[in-house]
């Protein structure tokens, strides 16, 4: 089609007028671009340089694999060192491998396979109504067949029995993948009275005397080993102890007496989605999740200052025994962690 | 390659001949050989994108056989005495355990794992890029519905693929996502609580929940993504493959290259390439170091902690929900909507949207037909601004996710760029897809711009009046066709609410909201040249000229009818007949924005 500016109407033709002077709605289709021939289809020199780079491509492909298989055979594991140029070594050697045989199978199917486009027919996906008619007599036949449709208490009787069944796998699996489902457990941890608080991980008790302002512990019930599944019950008992000098702490006529001396006590379970609320900042008393950021304000009750929480982190009420061990006066006054439906019941 | 057919057959001929033979007594494979060699694909490098999903899930398949070999799925505490230093002596599970056994005195054992590790990243991102290519070329449209929701299950259960495995080594990290995920599990109504009891067997961590996701992770989900995949392609076969629109391609064709022999090696040395560009990637990019992050222990965190890319919109969306006073107690009961509605609500209307698309635009088009000529993003333009605004959305919860990766690399108050995000959010999308929209109507009109007066060719010409003009070049009969083949779209016109004899018709109401839609879909909209306006614009230069009968212009094409233009038009210097000239206005005030 020729369109230099010399003949612009060189693209016209397929316009037809029709016999009454109208004009089609739409465009016409104008049919399949001629086929533009590639240099190696051309130029037979071309075409074999073609074969060559698609010959040593595969060549690559080889030298990686024997590159891998001898640094496997020949390169130590075991320290992070040997790790790192082992696994550099393996890989490249891997990755050459596959791109060889990758890049030749490509170029070679570009290059020198015939690009001629081939088009093909496409019929609509549905079957054709003789097809159709023949299907729904096929299905009319069978249920004829089956006298389904004169027998009620039969297929009454097949339909229970096939509803029935898979309680026989369901029920034991529904009852033994909650183990004793008791989710009142959420509710509680293993502090209680006496308890002390030790400082996690090496589990040695903290003397308040010890708790200078400014310094934060981690920590977890003395009793922690000894729980049936200590991980579980540390995921709920963990705790991080803080002190403060004491005229910064504002405390309810409540709580006055669930801090000792400026030291006090907040679960450690985010009560967002239930992250260990990890990063204290001293100068402001914020304690900040790194999950979601959400922050609360250890002087003011565990107050939140920001972030997607919702309530106030748990306190947990402790004093100090006669040897002058921190302890714990009580479990926490409510369940530590994030809302479930039950929490409050 | 010579078969038993050929006179003189060579050796390797005969074998394969025979072989052949032997195979087609038994299973008539001769019919399948014929059916499916010589079948026709379309070539576009947009169809690669679901190859690239194939070949990662492939790659992830062969390393993961190699990791079961030495991964042990057990939470059973055991001491640390391997070769890594900093870990020596720790109590930990076996599970972590072993992974540190894989990653350190297994030769190969580290690749494996950041070949699949990496690979399992692709799958689910090539996944993604794949949907966006179907969705925006409007490839879903009948009859591939059914076959865009076994994608859509597909994404689903990569995601589930994904986040089992990435817990598997349960390292602190992955730790702490599962522990979130408890927390999220928990704020579901009613049942919340024993979900959790049900994915945990009890209580968080306790002792089942490593075994339970092995399972998951190597025989429930990719057994399912197996048979999926394999009905997906089916389909694929089944309809043919939706084509690119141009000159000769039609909804009754299909216009490609054969599966043997051109298909056979480019889509299998394209897997090579997947493969090996993966290897690339494990051996010189360190992904997920659990070794650094120490065993699981519910007190520790680290901060600057990021989940696998595909989880990070649902941690963005975690974080910029305001807390406060979203938790309620109803009676004893407590509903907490700053976890429920980000963690559960959000994601769930997106991919409910997702999933339904196809059957909201085929109710709103009243489109019945089948469709293999792929759209031009351009000429949907809601349906593109639409995808637009969700993929913002999406983004704008990906980069919220990061927004302490963010504070701390370019010093920034993580409470501002949460409080930014906040907004974002909302009206992002919104700009996004107003945006959009605008473009793709912007688009449309450039085309009928090009279609009517050509291409600029920068030739200026200066007449004997002294009159200057540039030349403008037509467009050949293949560009052109390519921005006038599409079906003007317009919104639905639903018959009376009353019938003649004044009965209310059934279904009017449904009508009516389909109507509704329908409207918000294309009521701005920009249709394609029709013959009688370009014969306009090529024989008059003026665009009104189309309310004139087309027939009596027809013999003016004669005249040359070039497209010229008029830097500066002197009133009673126009010459009525033989130019032919086209005079392009600034503005285009014939209504190419057509309002139904």
């Amino acid at each position: 089609m020729s369109t230099t500016p010399d003949q612009p109407h060189g693209g016209h033709q397929d316009l037809v007028v029709r016999p009454d002077g109208t004009l089609p709605e739409r465009f016409p289709d104008p049919g399949m671009e001629p086929h533009r021939s590639r240099k190696s289809d051309l130029d037979e020199k071309h075409a074999k340089k073609v074969e060559r780079q698609v010959v040593a491509l595969f060549a690559v492909s080889v030298i990686g694999t024997l590159v891998f298989l001898v640094a496997y055979f020949t390169l130590p594991v075991g320290t992070p060192a040997d790790i790192k140029v082992s696994n550099l070594t393996l890989g490249l050697g891997l990755a050459f491998a596959l791109l060889g045989i990758g890049t030749a199978a490509v170029h070679w199917a570009k290059a020198l396979m015939n690009d001629h486009e081939v088009v093909d027919e496409r019929h609509p996906v549905q079957s054709s109504p003789e097809v159709r008619e023949a299907a729904v007599q096929a299905l009319k036949d069978g249920a004829e067949d089956s006298k389904i449709g004169r027998r009620g208490v039969l297929k009454g009787a097949m339909v229970s029995a096939l509803a029935l069944f898979p309680l026989a796998i369901v029920v034991p699996l529904v009852g033994e993948v909650g183990e004793d489902w008791n989710v009142g457990k959420f509710k509680r941890t293993i502090w209680a009275r006496g308890v002390r608080l030790v400082k996690d991980p090496d589990g040695r008790p903290i003397k308040a005397s010890d708790v200078t302002i400014g310094s934060v512990f981690h920590v977890i019930p003395e009793n922690l080993e000894e729980a049936e599944h200590p991980l579980d019950e540390k995921a709920k008992a963990v705790v991080l102890v803080v002190r403060m000098d004491p005229r910064d702490l504002k405390e309810t006529e409540e709580r006055k007496s669930w801090s000792y001396d400026g030291i006090v006590a907040y679960s450690k379970v985010c009560t967002h989605v239930g992250c260990p609320v990890a990063l204290y900042e001293q100068q402001t008393h914020h304690l900040l999740c790194p999950c979601h950021q959400s922050t609360f304000d250890i002087s003011d009750g565990a107050r939140i200052v920001f972030g997607p929480a919702s309530r106030p982190l748990p306190q947990l009420p402790i004093e100090v025994d006669s040897e002058g061990y921190l302890v714990a006066q009580s479990d926490f006054h409510e369940p530590v962690g994030p809302s479930f439906w039950e929490r409050l019941t | 390659m010579s078969t038993a057919t050929t006179a003189t057959p060579t050796r390797t001929g005969r074998a394969a001949g025979a072989t052949a033979d032997y195979l087609d007594q038994r299973t008539s494979v001769g019919g399948a050989v014929k059916e499916f060699a010589r079948k026709v694909f379309p070539d576009h490098w947009s169809f690669l994108l679901g190859e690239i999903a194939l070949y990662s899930f492939v790659t992830i398949l062969i390393s993961g056989v190699f990791l079961t070999m030495f991964y042990v799925p057990s939470m059973n505490e055991v001491e640390y005495t391997g070769p890594w230093v900093t870990q020596q002596g720790l109590h930990m599970t076996e599970a972590y355990a072993s992974t540190l056994r894989l990653s350190f005195e297994v030769r190969g054992g580290l690749l494996m794992r950041q070949i699949h590790h990496w690979a399992a990243l692709i799958f689910v991102a090539s996944i993604v890029v794949h949907m966006m290519r179907v969705f925006f070329t409007g490839a879903f449209r009948k009859p591939r519905e059914l076959n865009w929701v076994v994608g859509f299950v597909l994404l689903v259960l990569s995601l589930l693929a994904g986040f089992s495995g990435y817990s598997l080594p349960d390292d602190v990290l992955s730790g702490n996502g599962l522990r979130i995920t408890d927390g999220v599990v928990r704020s579901i109504p009613v049942i919340g609580s024993y979900l959790s009891y049900f994915i945990f067997g009890g209580e968080f961590p306790g002792t089942d929940l490593i075994p339970r996701l092995y399972t998951v992770h190597v025989l429930l989900v990719p057994a399912l993504i197996l048979a999926l995949i394999g009905l997906h392609l089916l389909f694929v076969v089944l309809h043919k493959h939706t084509q690119y629109p141009g000159s000769g391609r039609t909804d009754k064709n299909v216009v490609g290259y054969p599966l043997f022999p051109v298909y056979v090696a480019k889509a299998g040395g394209f897997f090579f390439v997947v493969f090996g560009v993966i290897a690339l990637m494990a051996a010189t990019m360190t992904i997920n170091p659990v070794w650094n992050y120490g065993p699981y222990d519910p007190s520790p965190v680290g901060a600057g902690a990021q989940p696998d890319w595909y989880m990070l919109f649902l941690e963005g969306a975690l974080r910029l929900m305001p807390g406060g006073p979203t938790e309620f107690v109803i009676g004893q009961y407590t509903l907490t909507l700053n976890v429920l509605i980000p963690a559960v609500v959000v994601p769930g209307i997106l991919f409910s949207a997702l999933a339904l698309y196809p059957f909201i635009e085929a109710a709103v088009t009243d489109d019945r037909r089948e469709h293999h000529v792929l759209d031009r993003p351009r000429n949907r333009p809601f349906r593109t601004a639409f995808g637009v605004a969700i993929l913002v959305a999406f983004f704008i919860l990906v980069l919220a996710g990061s927004n302490d990766i963010i504070a701390t690399h370019f010093l920034l108050s993580i409470n501002d760029i949460t409080y930014v995000f906040r907004v974002l959010i909302f009206v992002g999308p919104a700009l996004a897809f107003w945006f959009t929209k605008r473009f793709c109507l912007s688009l449309q009109r450039k085309d009928r711009e090009l279609v009517l007066h050509g291409h600029e060719s920068a030739r200026i010409v200066r007449f004997a009046s002294g009159e200057y003009i540039e030349v403008h070049k037509p467009l050949d009969e293949h560009e052109r066709w390519l921005r006038v083949q599409h079906d003007p779209l317009r919104p639905l016109e639903i018959g009376p609410a009353e019938d003649a004899r004044g009965v209310r018709r059934k279904g009017h109401r449904l009508d009516a909201l389909r109507a509704r839609v329908s409207r918000v879909f294309y009521e701005d909209r920009v249709e394609p040249v029709t013959p009688a306006e370009w014969l306009a614009a090529q024989s008059h230069g003026e665009h009104d000229a189309l309310e004139a009968p087309a027939a009596t212009q027809a013999p003016q094409l004669t005249g040359g009818g070039r497209h010229l233009v008029e830097p500066d038009v002197q009133d009673g210097e126009r010459r009525p007949t033989g130019g032919g000239r086209n005079l392009v206005e600034p503005t285009d005030p014939d209504g190419t924005d057509r309002r139904g």
